[in-house]
């Protein structure tokens, strides 16, 4: 089963090698990176709501936190860009760390109300630190120089965005068919099994709660940097359903999922532009009819329909 | 010294005394059974050993070493492992997965040398799938190796709980009423499985409605009725006691 899992790795990779020289102009090149950086995020969302099997709905709150520690950091603090990100990264971890406990007793509905609040308070303090983080109208970032190497141009971007997510996929191709990856989708499967055999829930969700979070403001900080501007919708509740609707479109506890999940609703908004005023209602109607007849996922159900699990 | 001890257990829910100031003990290398009408506490009674619920009072004593209220996944280190009477398998996971979670506590649970797939984690892994495949034939389910939890009928997925916790290596076993909803068969096989499994060293604690198999297989015997203890002895000892038969038959006036 893993085996073929791996297969994917390579012609995702083989993909990403081509692409660049297919696609006709630098438009195309720049959604490519959106893409291939949602993907990153909502991978990290999935190792939590799919595998983990638990919700978070303020996940957007945590790529904010990277996405304005690089732009603060940097700006009015003259940090180095890599320093800022690894502050950022460490903040989201210890603000997951900090909530995890409290919030991971909760579950279902009750989990989902806390993350959402938790990603809404990170969505208003950026929002109303105006004298920092430039309020509503969000803030310039400096380039990504990592020593005295500068990453610029969207070529470049490209070919650094396309490393990270096929290095992430690897590790959580690994990681979920690990003794820790078993015991995570142990809990998911049901809880007190898990339990008795020695899993111990609070740290295993504490976990990858942290990792997830971690993760998401690393993509944050990298988001900045390339768009070379921040506005506070990267924190926003929107963002942070966009990403949880990625990963149940994609296929919730789908490795692959996770990718396709954030290409399409990436590219969706584009596609449907010709629409003029409708594209929301299209956009909708697409969603819903994915949600009724594919309840697990694209990948997942065209995995069951080709006979491969 | 035995190696559980129970002395003056009880739970009470609201007004429900579930259990009622309960004492036995099981010694190494036996099997003892657990039995009584519906809603005599056996559950209850695991529930409380094991970890899930926590006694109002009394003490439970694995080794000599107080485990009232330790948590499920501690007292797993202690070498406890159980299956449930409503099923706990772990559908979103293969059967030889799930197999292969029982021996958590054996492995690596590191999370980066995981993600990063060293070659010494891959190496126990390949192990662990040999093992946990030849646990899985032990249960007498090898033709569900490469089955996915969700496509296994009931039986085997009773089965396959046995095989988890026999994965942890332990020294003492709960099975909760491991031939409940098995046809005439498959509980001959659950029967030869538990003599296999308490045969190679392992305490067997067993909640049972069959009892033709508590008679069978057991070493010793608890009668709970009301959650109290009504009697405690062999098969032979038991089926002659007076309350037992009026428990289970009613009295003749």
């Amino acid at each position: 089963m893993f085996r073929s899992q791996f297969f994917g790795l390579i012609v995702l990779a083989v993909i990403l090698v081509v692409l660049p020289f297919v696609l006709p102009n630098n438009f195309y090149l720049d959604l490519a990176i959106r893409m291939l950086i949602n993907a990153c995020i909502v991978l990290g969302l999935n190792l939590l709501i799919g595998f983990a099997g638990q919700i978070s709905l303020g996940h957007a709150g945590f790529v904010g936190i990277g996405a304005y520690a690089s732009a603060v950091l940097t700006t009015h603090y003259s940090w180095s860009p890599l320093g800022a990100m690894l502050a950022g990264a460490l903040a989201a971890g210890v603000l997951a760390a900090l909530v995890a406990r409290p919030i991971f007793k909760l579950k279902g509905h009750y989990l989902a109300m806390a993350t959402l609040g938790l990603g809404i308070i990170i969505s208003i303090i950026v929002r109303n630190e105006a004298a920092l983080t430039g309020g509503p109208d969000g803030m310039p970032v400096a380039a990504l120089a990592l020593f005295s190497f500068e990453i610029s141009g969207e070529k470049q971007w490209y070919w650094v965005v396309s490393g990270i997510l096929l290095f992430s996929l690897w590790a959580s191709l690994n990681l979920i068919d690990s003794p820790f990856g078993r015991a995570l989708r142990a809990l998911h499967g049901s809880e007190v099994a898990a339990q008795v055999v020695g899993v111990d829930v609070a740290k295993y969700k504490l976990a990858i709660f942290v990792l997830s979070a971690v993760f998401a403001s690393l993509m944050g900080s990298v988001t900045a940097h390339y768009v070379g501007f921040v506005t506070p919708n990267v924190a926003d509740f929107f963002h942070s359903i966009e990403l949880v609707t990625m990963v149940v479109i994609g296929g919730m506890a789908s490795i692959y999922g996770s990718v396709i999940g954030a290409v399409l609703l990436t590219a969706l908004p584009q596609a449907l532009a010709g629409f003029e005023g409708w594209e929301t209602v299209v956009f909708g109607s697409i969603l819903m009819f994915c949600m009724i007849f594919m309840p697990k996922g694209l990948v997942p159900t065209l995995a069951a329909k080709f006979g491969r699990r | 010294m035995a190696l559980l001890e129970v002395s003056n257990l009880s739970k009470i829910f609201g007004g429900v005394r579930a259990v009622q100031n309960v004492s036995f003990a099981v010694e190494a290398g036996i099997v003892y059974s657990v039995i009584g009408p519906n809603g005599a506490g056996k559950t209850t009674l695991f529930n409380l050993i094991t970890g899930i619920y926590t006694p109002s009072e009394g003490q439970i004593r694995l080794d000599g070493r107080d485990i009232a209220g330790v948590a499920p996944h501690e007292l797993a280190r202690f070498g406890m492992a159980r299956t449930f009477q409503n099923l706990q398998v772990c559908m979103n996971m293969t059967a030889l997965e799930n197999v292969m979670v029982g021996a958590h506590l054996r492995l690596d649970r590191n999370l980066f040398k995981g993600a990063l797939r060293l070659p010494g984690i891959a190496r126990r892994d390949a192990l662990l799938r040999a093992e946990a495949a030849e646990l899985m034939r032990l249960v007498g389910l090898e033709a569900f190796i490469d089955a996915h939890a969700d496509a296994m009928p009931y039986g085997a997925l009773k089965r396959l709980e046995i095989a988890r916790a026999l994965a942890a290596k332990p020294r003492v076993l709960f099975l909760d009423e491991p031939a409940a909803g098995l046809n005439p068969t498959e509980t001959s096989e659950v029967d030869s499985l538990i003599r296999k499994v308490a045969d190679s060293g392992v305490t067997v604690v067993l909640v049972e409605h069959d009892m033709k198999m508590v008679m069978n297989i057991s070493d010793q015997i608890l009668v709970l009725d009301y959650g109290k203890k009504l009697a405690e002895g062999t098969a032979a000892e038991v089926r002659r006691n007076p309350d037992v038969i009026a428990a289970y038959l009613g009295t003749h006036q």
